[in-house]
């Protein structure tokens, strides 16, 4: 490896300055707001703030609300990463053995990635609704009395849906493109060794295609929890009384729509402390069993 | 026992380019057979549809009496080696020789014990829990062999598996392939561009030109007696020296020079072919040729000039002393070859 010196000591600064100056506006000067807030009871109107310690924690570790809130935040994450990964690569796998129009098919397939998480909720909304909505009518047909929007249950189906929908096609570019990485002759030599197609996808191409794999679970959890906040937004607008929400959500409703800015502070830096931990944990657990070329 | 036949073996693709014309040859049990020619001639194709990589145009493929169009490459009885050696990059260097194994239902202590002998006879033991990148080319290559020959398979299959290595470990690891396959007595085919590697471990030879087959034959009939002008300028460095003359009562010659005897039959314009080496300077031979360069190579020099204005180039020991300018010299008329002009075959 080349190493490069700067004989000027202020050039570098001045070249990370832009990303510094980002970093900080964006990440750290509202972390450390959430953070201080957090330990203060603000009157509804914003003119004054009491100093309340961990009050506003405690009364979180209590409140079933927010229990439910983390409960559904698990299940929703778990589910969304699984099947939006698990969709994905079924579809790369596939995609990748078609030669004839191969073009057309990855394109359709990526078209949904270039839909914003609160338009596809949006969609969802269209193909939800209670009185002509088609997946409602189709589901209906089957015996499913579907009501998006009542039905706890029924809008955490149209949830995970939505999200899943809106991630496959990343997830899909970049299983694909592992996959074509992967040398020709190491599936040759395979296609010699192994005459299970399976037993070659899971020796070979799964652990050749596990860099991608860890990638895209991390940015995936973190589309789960963070970016669905657009489709969750626009299925419960309004009305979000029974219906599921996630932590992130959860954050905003108590925040702005409940004027507690204490305790949507307090819960802001739960989720900042526990997705740093699950980060860390995954890079520890995940990651060393994964080789790298 | 395993004999590979090959019918009628035709490679066509889809927007009709044709690689393979249809070609026939059988090959005995325990032969080692060379696939040369340059690039694009179909020889990785062909070894490609013995594999079963490829899929057969048309023609029938036996490997032993079984007819193995359409068997999978994995039952087909085949072990191969790859260019760049196809090793899979997450495992160790002993799951890597044993992953045939494994999947054939293999019991493992069997696994293991065929791995160690393996890697005793490719002097692979210090490394079995290596990954592939921690390992030197020669020793990938080693591993790529190993991968092979556990298996005991009918029939083992090389693509230029020593064209990633540099010149030193090539002949080595020639060497060493070549030895391996006399020890293990197991029928091979093996594809390479290089004449040298063709020449030195083939038992016989096949060249290939734009997907037709020129020449069979065993590595010294390839290079004394080719079948064509093609076969003629493609194996030997330098190649054979082509010379444009004709055939007129019964002669061989070139304007007034008669050099040899011609068939019978032949008559018209020829293709005349000398070895090099078969060309010896000689102050009362009939050959007047004017050097105008002088290759060095040590244990003997080439010479490069003309013979009645073509291009004419010459082997000589390095006992004898060269120079630029004119020189006489003489060759031996059995070893002259003569090709028809317009089709190149050997008369």
């Amino acid at each position: 490896m080349k190493r490069a010196a700067f004989t000027n000591r202020w050039l570098p600064i001045l070249l990370l300055l832009p990303q510094m100056a980002i970093i900080v506006v964006f990440f750290y000067w509202p972390a450390w707001h959430a953070l201080t807030s957090s330990f203060y009871l603000q009157d509804p109107f914003g003119f004054s703030e009491t100093f309340v310690g961990f009050a506003n924690y405690t009364s979180l570790w209590k409140s079933a609300p927010y229990a439910r809130a983390a409960s559904f935040t698990v299940v929703f994450s778990l589910l969304v990463t699984f099947l939006s990964l698990a969709i994905a690569l079924l579809l790369a796998v596939k995609a990748d053995k078609v030669i004839k129009g191969a073009k057309a098919y990855r394109t359709a397939l990526m078209w949904v990635y270039a839909v914003a998480p609160p338009v596809a909720g949006v969609m969802g909304i269209i193909l939800f609704n209670q009185s002509w909505g088609p997946l409602t009518r189709f589901l209906t047909m089957l015996g499913w009395d579907f009501k998006l929007g009542v039905n706890y249950y029924d809008t955490a189906f149209a949830m995970v849906l939505v999200s899943v929908w809106k991630q496959i096609p990343v997830n899909f570019i970049f299983f694909l493109s592992g996959l074509q990485s992967i040398p020709k002759s190491v599936r040759e030599a395979a296609l010699i060794d192994n005459r299970s197609a399976s037993g070659r996808f899971w020796d070979i191409t799964f652990p050749l295609l596990a860099p991608t794999g860890f990638f895209l679970l991390i940015t995936n959890i973190t589309y789960s929890l963070f970016d669905t906040f657009g489709v969750i937004d626009t299925l419960v607008k309004g009305e979000p009384g029974n219906n599921p929400m996630t932590l992130v959500y959860k954050v905003y409703v108590d925040g702005f729509r409940g004027n507690d800015m204490g305790g949507s502070s307090a819960q802001s830096v739960i989720l900042m402390v526990l997705v740093l931990a699950m980060t860390i944990a995954q890079f520890r657990l995940v990651e060393r069993r994964i080789h790298y070329t | 026992m395993a004999q590979v036949t090959l019918s009628g073996i035709t490679k066509t693709y889809p927007n009709g380019v044709t690689a393979v014309h249809p070609a026939s040859f059988s090959i005995p049990h325990g032969e080692f057979i060379v696939l040369v020619g340059p690039s694009g001639c179909g020889k990785s194709t062909m070894l490609r549809m013995i594999a079963g990589l490829e899929d057969i145009s048309a023609g029938d493929l036996h490997i032993g009496a079984r007819l193995v169009n359409h068997i999978d490459p994995a039952d087909r009885d085949i072990a191969m080696v790859f260019q760049n050696y196809a090793l899979y990059p997450h495992m160790s260097v002993r799951k890597n020789i044993g992953y045939g194994l494994k999947n054939r239902k293999i019991p493992q202590a069997q696994i293991d014990q065929k791995v160690a002998e393996a890697s005793a006879l490719l002097n692979l033991d210090d490394y079995l829990d290596r990954k592939p990148s921690q390992l030197s080319g020669g020793q990938r290559q080693r591993v790529a062999m190993g991968r092979a020959i556990v298996r005991d398979p009918a029939l083992f299959l090389f693509d230029e598996p020593l064209s990633n290595l540099d010149a030193k470990l090539r002949n080595q690891m020639r060497i060493e392939i070549k030895a391996l396959q006399r020890r293990l007595g197991v029928t091979s085919v093996y594809v390479t561009h290089d004449q040298v590697e063709a020449m030195t471990m083939a038992d016989r030879i096949i060249v290939m030109n734009e997907g037709r087959i020129e020449q069979i034959g065993s590595p010294s009939e390839i290079y004394h007696s080719p079948a064509t002008t093609f076969v003629a300028s493609f194996m030997g460095a330098p190649p054979m020296n082509l010379l444009h003359g004709e055939i007129l009562n019964g002669m061989a010659q070139i304007g007034d020079l008669r050099l040899a005897a011609a068939p019978k039959a032949a008559s018209g314009a020829v293709v005349i072919g000398l070895r090099p080496e078969d060309i010896t300077p000689d102050a009362a031979g009939p050959l007047m040729l004017d050097i105008a360069l002088v290759e060095e190579l040590g244990a003997h020099r080439l010479l490069h000039g003309s013979l009645l204005g073509q291009p004419i180039s010459l082997h000589v020991s390095k006992d004898i002393a060269a120079s630029t300018g004119p020189l006489r010299a003489s060759f031996k008329p059995e070893t002259l070859s003569l090709f028809a002009a317009d089709t190149g075959v050997r008369l």
